[in-house]
C-alpha cells in the first residue's frame, strides 16, 4: 500500500505499539494482559510496518529472522521453569525477589516465563505471516 | 552418584563442542568410562558385603518420580560391565574409526548411551528406568545408523528403533499399571507389595506389557530380527551395545522384576518357553551364516535366550547360572566382536568362506579370539567352563522338566560352541590367501582390548572364587538364597562334567565336519517369506497403505470437505451421547435477563452472517466474518472476561490481515456449489448449531462445582503473588500446560515455514 499517511503513521506507531505490548506484558500479573496478548500486539506492530513499507523494508528493519525469537522464548520459559529445581524446589515453583523494582513491580520467575511466551508468540506469528506473504 | 550417572550426558555435549579428533587427543574420551569404572569399583566391598547403597534425589516428587539410585549386586554387575567394556570399546573405537572428522559425534552418542545404560541399571524408580530405557533405544538408533550414506544401515536403524521403541511403549503401560496397583513406582516398595500385585486381576496384563518390553529389547523370538540388522553399525558399537550391554537391558529388567512379579507359573513358563525356543532357533540359525558378524549376532540371540530361560527356571541355582553366564558371555562375545572388527578393518571382508590363515599377519588377535572361542565352548580353565557347569546344574534340578530342559540346552550349547569355534578359529586357521599377504599389522590399541577381555576370561576360569562375592550379591538381589558356596573349578567326575565334555567335543566335531558355504545361506533364504521379519515388514507396509488410502479419502485438499468431515464426525459423537441427556424443559429463571447490549450485538452478528452467506465478493465476506469475531469479543467484555476479549481482538485482527494478504493472489470468485450441496450444508450447519446451543443450555442446567475456581481465586495472590487470576493460572498454577502450548505453537510455525519454503522437484516427490 503506497500511502504517505500510513507510512508516516506507522513510523510513529511502531515504537508506540511495542511499548504498549511491553506494558501489556508487565501488567498481566495484576490486571488484564499477559505475554500472549503482548506478543500478538508486538507482532501487529511489525505487520502494520510491513503493510506501509513493504515486507523487505520490515525485514531489513528487524535485521534478524523473526523465527530466531522462537527458540529464545522457548528456552527462556523452560529455564524459568527449571530454575526452581536448583533452589531445591519442584519444577515451576514461583520464585520471587522480596523488594519490588520501580516501574516493573515484583520480579519473579513467572515474569521470565511470560517473557518467554511473549517471544514465542511474537516469533511464531511473524514468521508465519511473513512466510505466507512471501509465498503467495 | 547423580553426577556419575549423568556425567555421560554432560560429556556427550562437551565432546560435541570440543572436537578431540587429532592424534592422541581422540583417546581422551576413554577416561570417562575409566573413571566411572574406578568409581563403581570403590563400592565393591560394601556391595559384595551384602549392602544395598541408596542415593535419593527428588525430581518430581508430586508425581512420584524421583531419581532414586540403588547400587546392589545386580546393578553393580551391570555397572562394571558397562563401564569396563565401555573403557575398552572407547579405546578400540578411537583406533578403529577411520573417518576422524566425525569421531567426536561418535563419542558423543556413545557417552549418551553409556549414561542411559547406567541410569537404567541403577534406577530404583520404574518411571526413571523407563526414561533411561528409551534413551538407550534412541542413542542406539544413532549408532546403528552411523553410516548415514548406506541405505541398509539407515533401514536397520529405523527397524531397530521401531521394534525396541514399540516395546518400550508397552513397557510404559506395564510400568504405569504396576505403579497404580502397587501405589508406588519404587522397585523396593513394589517388591514389598509383590503379593498384592500377583493377586491383582490385571497381573496377566502387567506381565504381557513387561514381557513385551523385555523381549523386544533383548531380541527374543519373534522380535529377534532387529539384532542381526543392527550389525550394520560399526563393530565397536556391535560389541558394546548389541552383545555386552544394551540387549541385556531386557534381561536386567526380568532379573530386577523377578522378586516383584516372578514366582508364578505364568511368569516361569512363559520365560522358559520363549527363552528356550529363542535359544534353539537362534543357535540353529547361526549354523547357516557366512558373515562373521551374522554368526555372532545369532549366537548372541541364542545366549540371550539361554539367560531368559535360566531366569524363568527361577531357582537360586538358575539365578547363579544366569549371573555367571551374563559375565562369561559379555567377556567372550565382546572379545570375538572386537576381533571381527580387526579382521574387517584389515582385509575388508567378513566372509567366512573366504577368510583363512590370518594368524600369520595378526597373531595376537588370533590368540585373543582363540581364547574367547574356548571360553564360549566351555573348555576347562576358562570362565565359560564354570558357566556351562552351572547351567547344566540348574537345568538338571528343575524337577519334572529336567530331562527336556537339559537336552534342549545340550543341543543348543553344542551349536553355540560350534559358532564360537567358527568365529574364533576359522578365519585364522589354514593357509593365508595371497591377496591378504601384504596387509598391515593391526596396532596394539586395536588388539589390546580383545586380548585383555580374553585374559580376563582365563583369569576368572582359573580363579572362579574371585567372582563369587559379586555373583552371589546378584543372586540375592534377584530374590535367591544369598548363602551360596564359592564357585569352584572342579566338582569331581559326575554327569555335569560328562555333559560339558559332550558339548565341547560335539561342537568341535561339528566344526571339523561343516564348512560354511553360500549354498546353505541360500537354502535358509527360502524360508525368509515365512519369517517374523517378513511378517513385521509386511505389517508396516500394510499400515502405510491403509494410511495412504485414508489420507487420500479424508484429506483431499478441499477445505470445505475437511469442515464437513470434522463437523459430521463431531455431530455423530455428540448426538450419540446427548440423546439420553435432553432435558424436558429449560429453566430460564436462573439466567440473566437479556439486556439491550445483547440484542444489539445479536442483531449485528446475524446480519453479518447473512451478508456473508449471500455476498459474491471476497472482501465483503472477510469483513463480515471479522464483524462476527469482534461481536463475540464484545460479548466477552460484557460478561467479564477482559483477558479473553483482548486476545480474541488481536487474533481476529491478525486473521483478517492474513486473509487480506492471500486475497489479492486468489483466482476470481467462482461458484462451486449447486442447490443440492447448499441444502446439504444448510442442514448440517443447522443441526450443528442446534446441538451446540443444546450443550450450552445443558451446561447451565448442571450444578457447577466451584471448588477449583474458588481455590484459584483464593490462592492466586498468596501463592503466586498475582491479582489477575486468569493470568496466574496460565503462568503458575497450570504453567506446564502453557509451556507445552508454546511448544505446539513452535511446531506449527516450523510446519508452516517448512511446507511453504520447501521446494520439491517433481522427481523427488515419490
Amino acid at each position: 500500500m503506497n500511502s504517505i499517511i500510513l507510512r508516516t503513521a506507522s513510523n510513529y506507531l511502531l515504537p508506540m505499539l511495542i511499548l504498549f505490548s511491553v506494558f501489556v506484558l508487565l501488567r498481566g500479573h495484576y490486571e488484564p494482559g499477559g505475554g500472549f496478548v503482548g506478543g500478538l500486539v508486538a507482532a501487529i506492530a511489525f505487520v502494520l510496518h510491513s503493510f506501509a513499507h513493504g515486507l523487505k523494508e520490515t525485514r531489513r528493519f528487524l535485521r534478524i529472522h523473526p523465527g530466531v525469537f522462537i527458540p529464545i522464548g522457548l528456552s527462556l520459559s523452560l529455564i524459568s521453569a527449571v530454575v526452581p529445581m536448583f533452589a531445591g524446589q519442584s519444577l515451576m515453583t514461583g520464585l520471587w525477589f522480596n523488594e519490588p523494582v520501580p516501574v516493573i513491580g515484583l520480579i519473579g520467575s513467572a515474569l521470565f516465563f511470560e517473557l518467554g511466551v511473549y517471544f514465542v508468540v511474537f516469533g511464531v506469528t511473524l514468521s508465519m505471516l511473513f512466510t505466507i506473504t512471501e509465498s503467495v | 552418584m547423580l553426577i556419575a550417572v549423568l556425567s555421560g550426558i554432560l560429556f556427550a555435549l562437551l565432546f560435541l563442542f570440543f572436537r578431540l579428533q587429532n592424534g592422541w587427543l581422540r583417546f581422551i574420551p576413554a577416561f570417562l568410562p575409566l573413571s566411572l569404572l574406578i568409581y563403581f569399583s570403590t563400592w565393591l566391598p560394601e556391595v559384595t558385603g551384602g549392602q544395598e547403597i541408596l542415593f535419593k534425589y527428588s525430581w518430581i516428587p508430586a508425581m512420584g518420580v524421583n531419581l532414586d539410585f540403588k547400587l546392589d549386586g545386580l546393578a553393580m554387575l551391570f555397572s562394571l560391565m558397562i563401564t569396563g567394556i565401555g573403557t575398552l570399546v572407547y579405546i578400540y573405537a578411537a583406533a578403529y574409526l577411520s573417518d576422524r572428522s566425525q569421531i567426536h559425534k561418535f563419542f558423543s552418542c556413545l557417552s549418551l548411551f553409556m549414561a542411559a545404560m547406567l541410569g537404567l541399571v541403577l534406577s530404583d524408580n520404574l518411571l526413571v528406568l523407563f526414561i533411561f530405557w528409551e534413551l538407550t533405544s534412541i542413542s542406539s538408533f544413532f549408532l546403528i545408523g552411523w553410516n548415514t550414506k548406506e541405505e541398509a544401515s539407515r533401514k536397520s536403524a529405523v527397524l531397530a528403533l521401531a521394534i525396541t521403541g514399540g516395546g518400550g511403549f508397552l513397557l510404559l503401560a506395564g510400568v504405569l499399571l504396576m505403579g497404580n496397583v502397587g501405589s508406588s513406582y519404587s522397585i523396593q516398595a513394589l517388591t514389598a507389595a509383590s503379593a498384592t500385585l500377583k493377586q491383582h486381576s490385571s497381573y496377566v496384563l502387567m506381565l504381557c506389557f513387561v514381557f513385551a518390553g523385555a523381549f523386544t529389547k533383548s531380541a527374543m523370538f519373534p522380535f529377534h530380527f532387529w539384532l542381526p540388522g543392527a550389525m550394520k553399525a560399526p563393530t565397536p558399537v556391535s560389541a558394546y551395545l548389541h552383545s555386552a550391554t544394551m540387549v541385556k537391558a531386557g534381561i536386567y529388567l526380568l532379573f530386577r522384576l523377578s522378586p516383584v512379579l516372578g514366582g508364578e507359573p505364568l511368569w516361569n513358563y512363559t520365560l522358559m518357553i520363549v527363552g528356550g525356543f529363542t535359544l534353539l532357533y537362534a543357535s540353529f540359525q547361526s549354523l547357516f551364516r557366512t558373515d562373521l558378524k551374522g554368526v555372532l549376532a545369532y549366537s548372541t540371540i541364542a545366549a540371550l535366550g539361554l539367560i531368559v530361560l535360566l531366569i524363568g527356571i527361577g531357582t537360586t541355582e538358575s539365578f547363579l547360572a544366569a549371573a555367571v553366564f551374563i559375565l562369561v558371555h559379555a567377556l567372550y562375545k565382546a572379545a570375538l566382536f572386537l576381533c571381527t572388527g580387526i579382521i574387517d578393518h584389515a582385509v575388508h571382508s567378513r566372509d567366512l568362506t573366504k577368510l583363512s590363515g590370518l594368524r600369520k599377519i595378526m597373531m595376537p588377535v588370533a590368540i585373543a579370539a582363540g581364547i574367547a572361542a574356548l571360553s564360549s565352548a566351555g573348555i576347562p580353565f576358562t570362565f565359560g567352563f564354570i558357566g556351562k557347569d552351572l547351567i547344566y546344574e540348574a537345568t538338571m534340578h528343575t524337577g519334572m522338566l529336567a530331562i527336556q530342559l537339559t537336552g534342549l540346552v545340550l543341543v543348543a550349547n553344542i551349536l553355540l560352541s560350534y559358532a564360537g569355534y567358527i568365529a574364533g578359529f576359522r578365519p585364522f586357521a589354514g593357509a593365508l590367501p595371497e591377496a591378504y599377504a601384504d596387509t598391515a599389522k593391526p596396532g596394539f590399541l586395536l588388539w589390546g582390548p580383545p586380548a585383555l577381555l580374553a585374559v580376563l576370561s582365563l583369569f576368572f576360569g582359573f580363579f572362579p572364587a574371585l567372582s563369587s562375592p559379586l555373583v552371589n550379591a546378584v543372586v540375592s538381589a534377584a530374590g535367591g538364597n544369598p548363602a551360596l558356596p564359592d564357585l569352584k573349578l572342579w566338582h569331581g567326575f559326575n554327569l555335569i562334567l560328562l555333559l560339558s565334555g559332550v558339548t565341547v567335543v560335539g561342537g568341535f566335531l561339528l566344526y571339523l565336519l561343516r564348512k560354511p558355504a553360500d549354498s546353505q545361506l541360500q537354502f535358509m533364504d527360502r524360508f525368509e517369506p515365512f519369517s517374523a521379519r517378513s511378517f513385521f515388514l509386511g505389517l508396516a507396509e500394510g499400515i502405510k497403505k491403509i494410511s495412504h488410502y485414508f489420507t487420500c479419502k479424508l484429506q483431499n485438499g478441499y477445505l470445505r470437505n475437511y469442515m464437513i468431515t470434522i463437523i459430521s464426525f463431531l455431530l455423530i459423537l455428540l448426538c450419540w451421547k446427548l440423546v439420553k441427556l435432553i432435558p424436558n424443559s429449560i429453566d430460564f429463571s436462573t439466567m440473566t435477563p437479556v439486556s439491550m447490549y445483547d440484542v444489539v450485538i445479536l442483531v449485528m452478528m446475524v446480519s453479518a452472517i447473512f451478508v456473508l452467506m449471500f455476498t459474491s465478493s471476497r472482501l465483503t465476506s472477510i469483513i463480515s466474518l471479522s464483524i462476527v469475531g469482534y461481536s463475540i469479543c464484545l460479548l466477552f467484555v460484557f460478561y467479564g472476561a477482559p483477558d479473553l476479549a483482548m486476545t480474541q481482538f488481536t487474533i481476529d485482527t491478525l486473521t483478517a490481515v492474513l486473509f487480506m494478504l492471500i486475497l489479492l493472489k486468489l483466482p476470481p470468485f467462482l461458484t462451486l456449489t449447486n442447490k443440492a450441496i447448499k441444502i446439504r450444508d444448510a442442514i448440517i450447519s443447522a443441526i450443528f448449531g442446534g446441538v451446540i446451543s443444546m450443550i450450552a443450555f445443558l451446561v447451565l442446567q448442571e450444578p457447577t462445582h466451584k471448588t477449583i475456581s474458588r481455590f484459584y481465586a483464593d490462592n492466586a495472590y498468596s501463592l503466586a503473588k498475582g491479582k489477575n487470576v486468569v493470568n496466574v493460572i496460565l503462568v503458575d498454577f497450570r504453567g506446564s500446560d502453557t509451556l507445552i502450548e508454546i511448544t505446539v505453537l513452535t511446531i506449527a510455525a516450523l510446519g508452516v515455514y517448512s511446507m511453504l519454503k520447501l521446494k520439491i522437484s517433481s522427481s523427488e516427490k515419490e
